[in-house]
């Protein structure tokens, strides 16, 4: 049994990390994310480029909820990545429910914002 | 073509409900074929109503930007004979759930969003950019693909199954357009299954 642990962590550490793919990222951007949101204009969701970096509930004019108007929350990597596997257990009352369950796949749509960013 | 919703709304409103649970009773206020097979007899939510209502709402500026991105391209001159009738009746769609979430979000005690000004949703869709006819249903076939695959996110999020299973329901008819379009366009489909809803 302690042999089997051994071998899984062994194997799991010589796994690759997965590296963030932007090519891929804009196609599952525009097959999940472009239902609410377009890169310049503020739809159901508001505009996507320039989002990293931006502090949460920011963009002038967009009506967003309470909760991520006043969330203080800065968008990069990490909180993406929080943002994307459950909004609303990164800001409860939040819209937006939608969530990429894949890790791979929240790596490579952040990949995309990233680079739409220009980060 | 013109957007009727509040007409069609009232029209349901005043069906016969009695003896279904809460959200089926909106359900068939708002869409009476869309409320079949819906749960009777009292269903008990799991969970936070005023949550099923954010995301309810979001459905429903989908619903509403579908509607008038049709509205646009059945306007724009663009679309043939044979297309028109199509994009009508994906539109009439669009409206028959657009009612539908109205009537359950106001059932449930929320307040249903507006519907923008049309120029608004012109200008973030891009309409002035559309010249022809494949312009008008690749916009299209990308909002269906997405709103198929935004409602089939939002599932897991409900607290009343019976808004999950409303919610496939939608998925199927989005998918159903993206499918025609994309057809229309001489798209290939999908090489691998469960290519939605990621």
């Amino acid at each position: 049994m302690r042999l089997t642990v051994l071998s899984a962590a062994l194997l799991a550490a010589a796994l690759p990390a997965h590296a963030a793919d932007a090519v891929r990222g804009e196609e599952l951007w525009q097959s999940r994310c472009f239902a609410c949101h377009s890169l310049d204009a503020d739809r159901v969701g508001p505009r996507h480029r320039g989002v990293f970096d931006r502090r949460a509930g920011s963009v002038p004019g967009f009506a967003y909820s309470p909760a991520l108007a006043t969330a203080g929350i800065t968008w990069d990597t990490e909180t993406l990545g929080r943002w994307l596997t459950d909004p609303r257990s990164l800001v409860p009352g939040t819209k937006m429910t939608f969530r990429v369950a894949d890790p791979a796949d929240r790596a490579d749509i952040i990949d995309y914002l990233r680079r739409e960013s220009g980060r | 073509m013109n957007i009727s919703v509040q007409s069609r709304r009232r029209l349901f409103v005043n069906a016969g409900t009695a003896g279904l649970s809460a959200t089926a009773i909106a359900l068939l206020a708002g869409c009476e074929s869309m409320a079949q097979g819906t749960m009777a007899g009292g269903a008990a939510m799991k969970a936070s109503p005023a949550s099923d209502v954010a995301t309810l709402n979001v459905a429903l500026g989908l619903e509403y930007e579908a509607i008038t991105a049709y509205q646009l391209g059945a306007e724009s001159g663009l679309l043939s004979q044979q297309v028109l009738p199509v994009a009508v009746m994906f539109q009439t769609h669009h409206k028959e759930h657009a009612a539908a979430l109205e009537a359950t979000i106001a059932k449930l005690g929320g307040k249903p969003v507006a519907m923008k000004p049309k120029g608004d949703y012109a200008a973030a869709l891009g309409a002035a950019s559309l010249k022809s006819q494949a312009d008008v249903l690749m916009l299209a076939a990308r909002l269906e693909r997405g709103a198929a695959n935004a409602y089939l996110g939002v599932i897991p999020s409900f607290g009343d199954p019976d808004l999950a299973k409303v919610a496939g329901r939608l998925a199927a008819d989005e998918t159903m357009h993206w499918t025609a379009l994309s057809s229309a366009l001489g798209q290939a489909l999908p090489a691998k299954a469960l290519s939605f809803g990621a």
